[in-house]
């Protein structure tokens, strides 16, 4: 998965310089074949990106004409999507994406937070058992995941069967908002569990029991202590899950096909795969990762004020 | 107290539940005698193996499919193993200029959605190098890079907790340099390189996105790709029976790197324990 990574690294001081005696010019050897492989494949294609986004289109044949060269970048474009996106056919697609996402985060939070402190909690073979089943669902295929759900809310579904005999007669798959931040949350929650769980359960409990000892209730020692000890994993684990989620459009695709929940991803998966106007999806691709930059940003600078504070 | 600890341990069960068992209803129709994906008519094999045209067995396209997916996967392994643990080593002990900004290069994947890789390497492909075309080698190209940093991540973590005293103490008595690192730090690094094989083969087998960017047409369709496909047609019980065995595929992978794990602890005379196997794993893959 293309995720950050919420773990700092081990503790052995790495930097010793004695390292094997080896000239450290001599590792970079080593370092080269990745590091070119990275080169072309990874930080050249993220540049054809903003290459074809500010670059131009074929009057005839309608394909793009990348711009390479920066200074030839044209803006035109750029500026339309962002017009669009701002005030225009876009923004539906936009406030939707957010929409769906905040509050998908928000579910998986709800759900994951008492999971992962449990978990933290349990001990022993119980433990083993919750963390297997817990990881389980890593190993199962997304797209599986996401057929099961089909299986169940299509219309002779046991779902579907279910809530009619309350008279809920409710075509759950074709643009119903509640199945998409359902897929949402049931596809990513795992991801938020993992580092919140790894979090919880190296936190000093011993100053949980403090505040207990002086005085707290069970609850002010939770929400007092143990929620601003865990804050660490809460941000990793959001990163964790609102990154892809930004990203998704596939979930979206499978649970409702519908215009009317369509997000971001969908348009950019519409705009490139469907072939005609790279150029817009290039731009889109540009918003998205914007948006995710700012995240992370975010992240790593809530992280680091976290790192002070101990 | 006492109260509040039930309701989370019930809380949390109930959570599992709702993760698995609609997988495992899913696992379930792909045995269902009848052409329904969610009306159940009886136990049979037909989607498996019984139906002459339509089982998974029978139905060459979906047979493709999922030797599509396994070679993918295999492939992404064979390549991104070595390159990555080769970038570990380097990044890890490479000092001087280059260096901070090739740390940076090899962790940018990771906090890149696949979105915009798939995107960019789709873009790259069709509008700059023309000479790979769209099918498995971009499909290759796309899931190396899509996993090399998860790789590069897992061993530099376990170069960290090794340091570099058994190498030290292996030229002091007469090694060279080479032979340190192939008979002192190799083997040391093992483990880290199983437990990164086996998320890498998972990632890359469960992988939609950029499978489906680069894909092109039904010879480079993976078994995520043809699920997308086909889900919201009028697919028969043969499309949870493919499901099914994707699962199982990526259960075998995680069987096959345990089972080297438990070996190779086992020769150095180390116990294993189930939680510690999980954690290794997740941890590769957090």
């Amino acid at each position: 998965m293309s995720t950050p990574s919420p773990r700092s690294p081990g503790r052995t001081p790495a930097r010793t310089r004695r390292a094997s005696s080896t000239p450290s010019r001599a590792w970079s050897v080593f370092a080269l074949p990745g590091t070119a492989w990275l080169a072309v494949f990874f930080a050249v294609p993220l540049y054809a990106v903003a290459a074809i986004a500010f670059g131009r289109i074929d009057p005839v044949f309608r394909n793009a004409l990348p711009a390479w060269n920066p200074l030839r970048w044209e803006f035109a474009t750029f500026a339309d999507v962002l017009g669009e996106i701002v005030a225009g056919e876009l923004r539906g697609v936009a406030v939707r994406t957010v929409l769906f996402v905040v509050v998908a985060v928000f579910c998986s939070l709800a759900i994951g937070y008492p999971v992962a402190y449990y978990l933290a909690r349990s001990a022993g073979r119980t433990k083993t058992l919750i963390l297997v089943l817990i990881v389980l669902p890593f190993w199962v295929s997304y797209l599986m995941r996401m057929l099961a759900w089909v299986n169940l809310l299509q219309r002779d579904g046991l779902v579907a069967r279910f809530t009619s005999l309350f008279g809920i007669e409710h075509n759950w798959l074709d643009g119903s908002a509640t199945a998409v931040t359902l897929g949402l949350v049931y596809g990513y929650v795992p991801f938020l569990i993992l580092p919140l769980y790894a979090t919880l359960e190296r936190l000093d409990w011993r100053l949980v029991e403090a505040a207990r000892d002086l005085g707290a209730s069970p609850r002010q020692a939770f929400w007092r202590v143990t929620v601003p000890l865990s804050r660490p994993g809460v941000a990793a684990g959001l990163m964790l899950v609102a990154l892809p989620m930004l990203g998704d459009y596939y979930t979206n695709d499978i649970l409702s096909r519908s215009p009317r929940t369509e997000m971001l991803g969908n348009q950019i998966d519409f705009y490139l795969n469907a072939g005609t106007q790279p150029q817009r999806g290039a731009v889109l691709v540009l918003v998205l990762s914007f948006v995710l930059a700012c995240l992370a940003w975010w992240y790593v600078r809530d992280n680091a004020r976290s790192q002070e504070v101990r | 107290m006492r109260r509040s600890a039930r309701s989370l341990a019930a809380f949390t069960w109930a959570y599992i539940a709702w993760s698995l068992v609609p997988v495992a209803i899913a696992i379930l129709f792909s045995f269902n005698s009848g052409r329904s994906r969610s009306v159940w008519q009886g136990f049979s094999l037909r989607w498996w193996t019984g139906d002459p045209n339509a089982s998974l067995l029978r139905d060459e396209s979906m047979r493709t499919v999922a030797v599509n997916s396994v070679v993918l996967a295999l492939a992404t392994l064979v390549i991104t193993l070595p390159l990555g643990t080769a970038m570990a080593v380097g990044l890890q002990r490479w000092r001087g200029h280059g260096s901070g900004a090739a740390s940076t290069l090899a962790a940018a994947p990771l906090v890149t959605p696949e979105l915009v890789l798939g995107a960019a390497l789709l873009l790259v492909f069709t509008n700059l190098y023309a000479a790979v075309p769209l099918g498995r080698p971009a499909q290759v190209l796309g899931h190396v890079t899509l996993n090399l940093s998860l790789v590069v991540v897992t061993v530099r973590a376990r170069l960290l907790t090794i340091g570099s005293s058994y190498e030290e103490a292996a030229r002091d008595l007469g090694a060279t340099r080479s032979e340190a690192l192939r008979f002192v730090l190799v083997p040391l690094l093992r483990p880290a390189i199983v437990a990164a094989g086996v998320v890498v083969f998972a990632t890359s087998i469960d992988d939609f996105i950029v499978s489906s960017f680069l894909g092109s047409g039904a010879g480079s369709e993976t078994v995520p790709v043809r699920i997308y496909g086909a889900v919201r047609g009028a697919s028969t019980p043969a499309l949870n029976a493919l499901a099914t065995l994707l699962v199982m595929i990526s259960f075998v992978g995680l069987l096959a790197g345990g089972a080297i794990l438990f070996a190779l602890r086992r020769r150095n005379g180390e116990r294993v324990t189930l939680r510690e196997f999980v954690s290794e794993v997740t941890q590769a893959d957090a």
